[in-house]
């Protein structure tokens, strides 16, 4: 669900401009090609061909056309194909949560779960203490910040018992406090403090909800898409390292 | 009625170790309270080696970022590739060919042991032992020989590449393996010699930073120090990747969780990993080296979790393609990083003494801690 929006979300603004020079630059007899494009499948990557069979038609009627073999002829992605998860424990959690998990998929053979944010907490108790889920693995995250909710918090768990290894997702956005699952799985510690020290989200009810690897002072978090690779705490370097830049 | 204090009745003392201490094995700053001799606890201070390398991801393509990942766990760097390989492999649905996959195994491998061998080296001189850290490098350097045969490189040998190999192995490829670890094999029964039965290393590590089965599962740690607690996993055997279904081997254990079982547990996984080697260079198969990827490489849209059995854990990578040439986000799931958290536990009760035999024992490695 989430994958669908990120597409529809990103690319048009990249996707319009690269998507109309290959066809100017294609000359003029591509012009019936480039009509098709915009009512073609619009959401797609930068510098699609239209979809094949359009395409396939304009081809042989063109004489020459040097620059068509830089549109690639692949079919751009659209969306995250994924199939549904079905089994027993699909069951106790929908018997369970309801409404709280909105999706229960598979993608490369990897199970995952989407719900909403304030019931993670719990179905992360209920999948250890019922379920035997006993191995937090990961926690992290990914910033869409075109998104109305811009985070997207990920929890890895792993069950020993039945060697199986399921992603939960949730949503979060700027201002939402995701509850810790330290109480839980000790380790949830580092790995929150981690994902607040790089995204700015901070978890409910943690016990030392700082900064683990960037220094305490620190301004801005790294992973968030609007922090430049080159960015830096140019304040924090000159007053702490005595350099002008850290570059 | 004012109690008058003295120094005599502080109770508590706050000693700073590192970060620049020879016995952190790297920059790890820790913040010991102690009562007397005795650990109340410890905090680690992280991040001097911080580099932002899942933001380096982001700017990079999936094949550039490669290299990248062998500055992680600088001493267990093929293993980062192979852990990077399988999931963008994953991501991308890529075949990698037979002969691929066992030249993977025979490097990996290769790379624990060297792995547990500077682990080893270091870990016996922290303690006191000088003499295991100068055969360790001894043999570690026949490992380095074989990746500079093969690649190019001895330590950040980026010798794997999305869908396969870049190089096939040389000539005496085979050859030289099989040396290697008819050689190696008594040179393990050498260290065992000089520490297994040895009472100072007996007496500095039996009982030593006791972490149990139960406090392992919550603390997240895996590998090593996850098997002296007695449980019997290893995700080569709980979720084979890369063939290892084939291998005939054990996943070592032992009871204690102490530093002691640890240290016998990375033993047997030297003559578990001989035994890999071996059986791996048997059947390596003839055939294609690199399977089909595209030169600019662009995974459909979706997200993976790989992970591996590193030299210190589970190696894990998550990676989410936005469909272009570029990751939209990777994760590092570091072991280093998880399991140094249960130093603070492990520490606790212990003397100030045993707190460098419990860094060396958990087998951390701060590039990967940090990232």
């Amino acid at each position: 669900m989430d994958e669908d929006k990120k597409p529809e979300a990103q690319t048009p603004p990249a996707a319009a401009q690269p998507k109309a020079e290959p066809v100017k630059a294609a000359s003029a007899e591509a012009a019936s090609s480039g009509a098709d494009k915009p009512s073609g499948t619009a959401p797609a990557a930068a510098a699609k061909p239209p979809a094949a069979s359009p395409g396939a038609a304009v081809k042989p009627a063109a004489p020459a056309r040097p620059p068509r073999p830089k549109v690639p002829p692949k079919k751009a992605p659209a969306v995250m194909e994924v199939e549904p998860w079905q089994g027993s424990l699909v069951d106790a959690l929908t018997e369970r949560f309801g409404d709280a998990i909105k999706e229960f998929s598979t993608y490369r053979g990897q199970d995952f779960l989407v719900a909403e944010l304030p019931s993670v907490a719990s179905i992360i108790e209920y999948l250890k203490l019922e379920q035997d889920f006993d191995y937090l693995v990961d926690i992290t995250a990914v910033d869409n910040p075109e998104k109305e909710k811009r985070f997207e918090v990920i929890w890895i768990i792993y069950s020993f018992a039945r060697n199986t290894r399921i992603r939960i997702k949730a949503s979060a956005g700027a201002d939402e406090k995701p509850n810790t699952a330290a109480t839980l799985h000790r380790t949830a510690d580092w790995l929150e403090r981690e994902v607040f020290d790089m995204f700015g989200i901070e978890f409910e009810g943690h016990p030392n909800m700082t900064r683990i690897l960037l220094p305490d002072e620190w301004q801005g978090h790294p992973l968030r898409k609007e922090y430049s690779i080159i960015q830096q705490d140019q304040d924090w370097v000159r007053e702490n390292l005595q350099i002008e830049s850290a570059q | 009625m004012a109690t008058s204090t003295t120094f005599l009745d502080t109770n508590e003392l706050v000693l700073n170790m590192g970060p620049q201490h020879p016995s952190t094995h790297g920059v790890l700053r820790v913040i010991l309270k102690l009562d007397g001799e005795k650990v109340m606890g410890a905090d680690c201070v992280i991040g001097y080696l911080h580099r932002g390398v899942e933001k380096i991801a982001e700017n990079r393509t999936y094949q550039q970022f490669a290299p990248y990942v062998d500055r992680m766990d600088y001493v267990a760097a093929v293993s980062n590739g192979l852990g990077y390989c399988l999931a963008v492999e994953t991501l991308g649905g890529i075949e990698v060919p037979e002969r691929a996959q066992c030249v993977r195994v025979i490097l990996t491998e290769l790379n624990r042991i060297a792995s547990h061998l500077l682990w080893l080296g270091t870990h016996a001189l922290d303690i006191g032992a000088m003499t295991p850290v100068f055969y360790c490098f001894r043999e570690r350097e026949e490992v380095l020989k074989i990746f500079e045969k093969y690649c190019g490189a001895r330590l950040t040998t980026h010798a794997f590449r999305i869908g396969g190999l870049q190089y096939e192995t040389y000539d005496t490829f085979e050859k030289d393996c099989h040396a290697f670890c008819d050689w190696f094999e008594k040179k393990v029964d050498e260290y065992e010699e000089l520490l297994t039965t040895n009472r100072i290393w007996v007496g500095r590590t039996k009982g030593v930073g006791i972490l149990d089965a139960e406090a392992c599962k919550t603390y997240g740690v895996t590998g090593p120090v996850l098997r002296a607690a007695g449980v019997e996993w290893d995700l080569r055997k709980a979720q084979p990747y890369c063939g290892y279904e084939k291998y005939d081997f054990d996943i070592p254990t032992c009871a204690n969780g102490d530093t002691y079982d640890r240290y016998i547990v990375r033993m047997q996984e030297f003559r578990q990993s001989v035994r890999i080697i071996r059986q791996a260079v048997d059947s390596l198969p003839e055939g294609p080296i690199k399977g089909r990827v595209s030169k600019v490489f662009k995974p459909p849209i979706g997200e993976a979790y790989e992970s591996i059995e590193a030299p210190k854990g589970e190696l894990g990578y998550y990676v989410v393609s936005d469909g272009s040439t570029q990751p939209y986000r990777l994760r590092v799931r570091p072991p280093s990083f998880v399991n140094l958290q249960a130093l603070d536990e492990m520490c606790r009760g212990c003397l100030v003494a045993d707190v460098v035999a419990i860094i060396g024992t958990i087998d951390i490695v701060l590039g990967e801690v940090d990232r």
